[in-house]
């Protein structure tokens, strides 16, 4: 009953949230068409306005793209791609960035959620410096500077993967650590705090004072409690993972969507921006829905009303 | 959204001492400090910070005394300057310029150290704008309850849905001529130049107060129960003496510990904005427009490695001493630790 | 809670690998499963990327496409690629750029010149068999100048009578345009008045050839239609954002026995690093994109017998606004100009063999020898700066130099250019400029408002020939944004642009010119653009440097040759996998 109060509180907040976007990306000064070489005429830039409708009152282009968007499921046309609409180009390059995505947090949760784990039980020991090093080092290196590094060695020194590009499973490689790697930092830490966290509670002297070998008090039990919080972190990360990220897909030439969430911004595609934001913020919504039952399911003493 | 996160500390009344144990002789505070000291990492984050703020400061007083010391001091003084331009482009690291040089031949030692002033500046003005925005929404969400505190958070919520790129390029791209002809205005045109400046301490805050908002309304949330909290009630203090004299001031721990965490991340999306073309102005430098020019070196052909090498070093260096005292002060600020 | 010591941790056995289950403890948890199946599931699902048959020809030619509509596009990547898709009825030479017959196999020329008769080939047909005749010539055009299309380059067509009155919707049948098909094969062009380089005009892709009966039924997502019909000499086959643009070679085009190349990818690049490592590792045959190349690299790469750089046709400058302030007197914008050192920034910054610019209309422009504009004289300079009442640069205005933010590619020297400007306007002058990286948008908006002081521009040629560098400043030219308006220089424009004789027009922007750079200074010249291509002359044929940059596709083509081993470089040794694979 409260996850479907919740998904029904997901349309008011969507229609807040695109006009947010609607309105903002029109306050920004500079418009889709202004570029070096102006039209000979000021004639044709009128034309080009009137015909997207960009010289109405905002109140009525948000109308009018509602109607689009609610009646036919149309986000419009996009201003810079002026022959897709920006349900091609969201369809074209969402699978890619999902599959990224996905690999990207396969491959994050698979280093995080281990060397989180094996530095917070051998705490004080040399796996412990090394693996806090290692994750605390990961979110520190820009990711700009962390996917030429990958390629310089991997790709060019070695020859072992491909430069760039998506067309085969080993293509993938090298875009998934680049991207993973930042986050497999992140997990870590939480992890390790939610491990150390965990260890001190009550429960947990009660197994081993019941004689529960090391093991299962660590694995059975701590272990369920201590990955709430990366849990909890799953939600937004997965919705920034699955929508692509800007640098990984510059530098590898992916055809994913995260290069269109700041490069659309930058061309004052207003079409293109709002729809992303929508798509953006329904699956944070949809994610942070998900986390919420995965805490159920996870914690016994966690109830909703 | 209801929090389900339960952190079994917070419920629980305050530590039983054992008669056997020795009278507490200490305060909290001092406890605190003595455990942090004893976290060997956290102590040598503290120094390796201490070290490059010193280096940071000393670097331009010391240029400025080199250039009274003779004619060789002057020459020195002269060359290292970060913006003299000269002919000695890509100059790898050698005696006279000990980092090497850029470009413009100009000497990247300077550069990166008064890049670093620039991104420190950037990084604790940021998250100290966080912090204010995000503890006053926060503990207000938090206290008020109920409606008021349903609305804001909704608030946080859908500014949450939002791509930061979004707002932050809005917010250059407005605010920025405004502030600029405000501040030539007021003061004058060089005042007037460090607009961009300006802006990036407050957007980028700005941006980043979401999370602390979120996290002090959790805290908030907990410490509301509490009985020092009715007591100061039942005693009729009104609502704002309690959240300044008693919520805020036990938030600090979680706060300055987020703060910590923060300023790393501000200084990284600074040189995420600075790759984009949108960070501080040129000829002026951070160690974020540094290493995005300097990202652009790495081919396969040659690579002028100085160029990457020190800002990227020097940031990171930083960033993990920021991050590892950041832990350190949150395990000895927190009951996690041991006695 | 009572405070307990923790219990002396148990060290896990070091010897015994722990099995799976205990590590991850799946059993227990339905919830971790997602996390563990869903990327195995993707992994399988991103092998099943869709063989292709391999390309004979990769060419990385810029950033993605905004628009393959020939009549709306604006940048030079997408010209490129609309020339393969669709023809128009002349087209450049790939020797020497200059026009030959395309889908016209012949033209005549009125003796006033005002009047182009163009008889269309027989058997030209779109690549799905239906003949082209001139009615798609004529629907072509007319659609080009409709505003309905909203094209930005629609004012090329303005020179044909009527064709500005019809755009602005003065006329509202097209029948009173200059655009007539006289019958099936032949197309007459009216114009306003005789112009020198209308052939060149023709082979301008707003003036291509477009399919009316896929656009009148899919509207603005014509390009999506497959199979789409095509007048070029390559055919659609794939557009994918981002990912590439597949062609293949068109069997109805007139000219199709000569087309070289059977598939070709076009991969967008956006960065230059990339461009140069899909190269380097023999992914791409050909980076074509004067963007894409790094310029720190420049002076190992212009040594390297695979990497050609050539004369281009555009030009960097400084646009001064003439209504603001001190630079409303010409002796200080001539100042200005006097203090920059195009020969240093040439040099230092951009590296890649450009010439520095002391006059507007590159060098190397067909039929035109420029004046020689100013020099680099600070002595000069600073002489007429004392003249404008600023003596040594004091009590001179605050002014600012803007240029717009990149986030990649060769707009970058765009900063670099700006720091070395301020320090030879410091020096040379004593006049201090504040640098300013306004945002793209902003940029251009602004510089349009004419809210600027000095900033920088540039400007790439339409067509080889001077009036389309000069005609910018003109009066009413929307390209002008500096305020500058001079009666003379738009009449010298006027005339020169209704001259036939061809040594009495380049006299006539020879004197324009002169007004331009040399007596009123609105603009200051820098340096000329170079072009840049990366390809094996040994192994690709049919690619001929002109300052047009103009590179038919259909004739280049790859050799299948031994492999060459590559040449060993300083910090890495590369071997072309290309090589390892042949």
């Amino acid at each position: 009953m409260y996850f479907l109060k919740r998904l029904l509180l997901i349309v008011p907040l969507l229609l807040v949230i695109s006009l947010l976007a609607f309105v903002l990306v029109r306050v920004a000064p500079g418009g889709p068409f202004d570029r070096e070489r102006k039209p000979a005429s000021p004639e044709i830039e009128r034309q080009l306005k009137a015909h997207y409708h960009l010289d109405e009152p905002v109140w009525k282009q948000y109308l009018r793209y509602l109607d689009g968007l609610v009646v036919h499921g149309d986000f419009g046309p996009s201003l810079k791609y002026r022959n897709h609409t920006v349900n091609d180009i969201i369809a074209q390059g969402l699978p890619v960035s999902m599959c990224l995505g996905m690999l990207a947090f396969g491959f994050a949760m698979g280093v995080g959620v281990p060397v989180g784990y094996f530095t917070a039980i051998r705490r004080g020991h040399w796996e412990d410096y090394s693996g806090s090093l290692f994750a605390v080092l990961m979110i520190c290196i820009p990711g700009f500077v962390v996917g030429p590094l990958l390629v310089m060695f991997f790709a060019i020194k070695w020859q072992l993967l491909p430069v760039a590009l998506w067309a085969s499973p080993a293509h993938a490689i090298l875009p998934t650590m680049a991207l993973g790697l930042y986050f497999s930092g992140r997990i870590a830490r939480l992890m390790r705090e939610g491990m150390l966290n965990t260890l001190q509670a009550e429960f947990i002297t009660t197994a081993r004072a019941k004689g529960l070998s090391e093991n299962a008090v660590l694995l059975k039990h701590a272990f369920r409690l201590a990955v709430l919080p990366v849990v909890s972190y799953s939600g937004p990360l997965l919705a920034d993972l699955l929508t692509g990220s800007f640098v990984i897909e510059s530098i590898f030439q992916i055809p994913g969507i995260g290069v269109f969430f700041v490069n659309s911004m930058l061309n004052r595609d207003h079409t293109m921006i709002v729809g992303l934001v929508v798509l953006y913020a329904t699956l944070l919504v949809l994610l942070n829905l998900l986390v919420d039952l995965a805490y159920v399911l996870l914690d016994r003493r966690v109830k909703y009303d | 959204m209801t929090d389900p996160k339960l952190d079994p500390q917070s419920t629980s009344p305050a530590p039983h001492r054992s008669p056997l144990a020795p009278p507490p002789s200490l305060s909290p505070n001092q406890r605190a400090w003595r455990r942090f000291r004893r976290n060997r990492s956290a102590v040598l984050s503290a120094w390796v910070l201490a070290a490059v703020v010193l280096l940071v400061i000393a670097w331009p007083i010391g240029l400025k005394l080199a250039s009274f010391a003779g004619p060789k001091g002057a020459a020195f003084s002269q060359a290292s300057q970060p913006d003299k331009l000269s002919d000695d482009q890509f100059q790898p690291p050698s005696a006279k310029h000990w980092f090497g040089t850029d470009v413009h031949g100009r000497d990247l030692l300077s550069r990166v150290l008064y890049g670093a002033q620039i991104s420190l500046l950037v990084g604790i003005v940021g998250a100290g704008v966080s912090l204010v925005i995000g503890v006053l929404w926060g503990a207000i969400a938090g206290y008020a309850g109920g409606r008021v505190d349903s609305v804001m958070m909704r608030f946080v919520d859908i500014l949450y849905s939002l791509p930061s790129i979004i707002f932050v390029i809005v917010l250059i791209t407005t605010l920025e001529g405004v502030l600029k002809n405000w501040l030539t205005a007021i003061g004058s045109p060089s005042l007037g130049k460090s607009a961009r400046l300006l802006f990036l301490f407050i957007g980028l805050g700005a941006v980043s107060w979401l999370t602390m908002a979120r996290i002090v309304r959790g805290q908030v949330l907990s410490l509301r129960q509490r009985p020092f909290v009715e007591a100061s009630r039942a005693l009729g203090a009104g609502p704002a003496r309690i959240l300044a004299r008693h919520i805020i001031p036990n938030t600090l721990g979680v706060v300055i510990v987020y703060i910590t965490l923060t300023v790393p991340a501000i200084i990284l999306y600074e040189s995420f904005l600075s790759y984009l073309g949108l960070g501080v102005q040129p000829p002026m430098a951070s160690w974020g427009s540094l290493i995005a020019e300097g990202a652009d070196q790495m081919n396969p052909i040659r690579i002028y490695w100085w160029l990457i090498a020190f800002p990227g070093g020097l940031l990171v260096v930083t960033l993990l001493a920021l991050n590892f005292l950041g832990d350190g002060l949150r395990d000895a600020w927190d009951v996690r630790g041991e006695s | 809670m009572a405070r307990r010591s923790m219990p002396k941790q148990q060290p896990y056995s070091r010897t015994k690998p722990r099995p799976l289950h205990r590590v991850l403890p799946i059993r227990h948890h339905a919830s971790s499963i997602p996390f563990l199946l869903l990327p195995a599931v993707c992994l399988v699902l991103s092998g099943c990327v869709r063989p292709e048959p391999p390309a004979d020809l990769v060419i990385i030619n810029g950033t993605e496409p905004e628009s393959l509509d020939p009549a709306t596009i604006v940048g030079i990547p997408e010209m490129r690629l609309t020339k393969a898709l669709f023809e128009g009825l002349v087209r450049l030479d790939p020797t020497n750029a200059q026009p030959i017959p395309a889908l016209a196999e012949r033209w005549d020329v009125s003796p006033d010149g005002k009047v182009y008769t163009f008889h269309l080939r027989t058997n030209a047909t779109w690549s799905t068999g239906e003949p082209i005749t001139s009615a798609d010539v004529a629907y072509s055009w007319l659609r080009a100048l409709s505003p309905g299309t909203a094209g930005d380059y629609a004012g090329q067509l303005f020179y044909i009578k009527n064709a500005e009155a019809y755009y602005t919707g003065k006329i509202k049948d097209p029948a009173q345009v200059g655009i007539h098909a006289l019958d099936a094969h032949t197309v007459r062009v009216e114009l306003n008045d005789p112009l020198a380089f209308f052939l060149d005009l023709c082979t301008f892709p707003t003036l291509a050839v477009v399919p009316h009966q896929t656009i009148e039924k899919h509207d603005y997502r014509w390009l999506s239609v497959r199979p789409l019909p095509c007048s070029g000499a390559y055919e659609l086959v794939a557009w994918r954002l981002n990912d590439k643009v597949r062609l293949r070679k068109n069997p109805h085009y007139w000219d199709a026995a000569h087309t070289q190349s059977d598939i070709i990818d076009i991969l967008p690049t956006g960065s230059p690093n990339t461009a140069l490592n899909l190269y380097e590792t023999g992914v791409a045959d050909i980076v074509w994109d004067k963007e894409l190349v790094p310029s720190e690299l420049l002076d190992v790469l212009t040594k390297r017998p695979d990497f050609h750089t050539w004369d281009y046709l555009g030009t960097y400058f400084n646009r001064f606004n003439v209504t603001r302030g001190p630079l409303t007197n010409e002796l200080v914008r001539k100042a200005f100009a006097l203090a920059t050192d195009r020969e240093r920034i040439t040099r230092k910054i951009t590296r890649g063999g450009e010439k520095p610019a002391f006059h507007f209309v590159p060098d190397g422009t067909a039929n035109y020898q420029p004046p020689p504009g100013l020099p680099f004289d600070p002595e000069q300079g600073r002489r007429l700066l004392a003249q404008a009442g600023f003596p040594g640069g004091k009590s001179f205005p605050h002014l600012q130099y803007s240029f717009p933010s990149a986030a990649s590619g060769a707009a970058r020297l765009q900063g670099k250019i700006a720091v070395e400007l301020q320090q030879m306007w410091r020096d040379g002058l004593g006049i201090e400029v504040e640098l300013r990286q306004i945002e793209r948008k902003v940029f251009y908006a602004a510089q349009s408002r004419l809210d600027y002081d000095i900033s920088g521009s540039s400007w790439i040629g339409d067509y080889n020939d001077a009036n389309t560098f000069l005609d910018l400043f003109t009066s009413n030219s929307g390209n002008n944004r500096t305020g500058w308006r001079n009666r003379r220089y738009d009449e010298l424009i006027h005339q020169a642009n209704r001259q036939l004789d061809l040594k009495r027009r380049a006299e006539l922007f020879r004197q324009a010119e002169t007004v331009l750079v040399a007596e009123e200074a609105p603009v200051a010249p820098i340096y000329f653009y170079a072009g840049f291509n990366y390809f094996d002359p040994r192994k690709i044929t049919g690619i001929y440097q002109n300052i047009l940059d103009e590179h038919p596709m259909q004739y280049i083509r790859k050799v299948k040759t031994q492999p060459i081993s590559r040449i060993q470089y300083s910090v890495f040794s590369i071997q072309s996998r290309r090589a390892a694979n042949n």
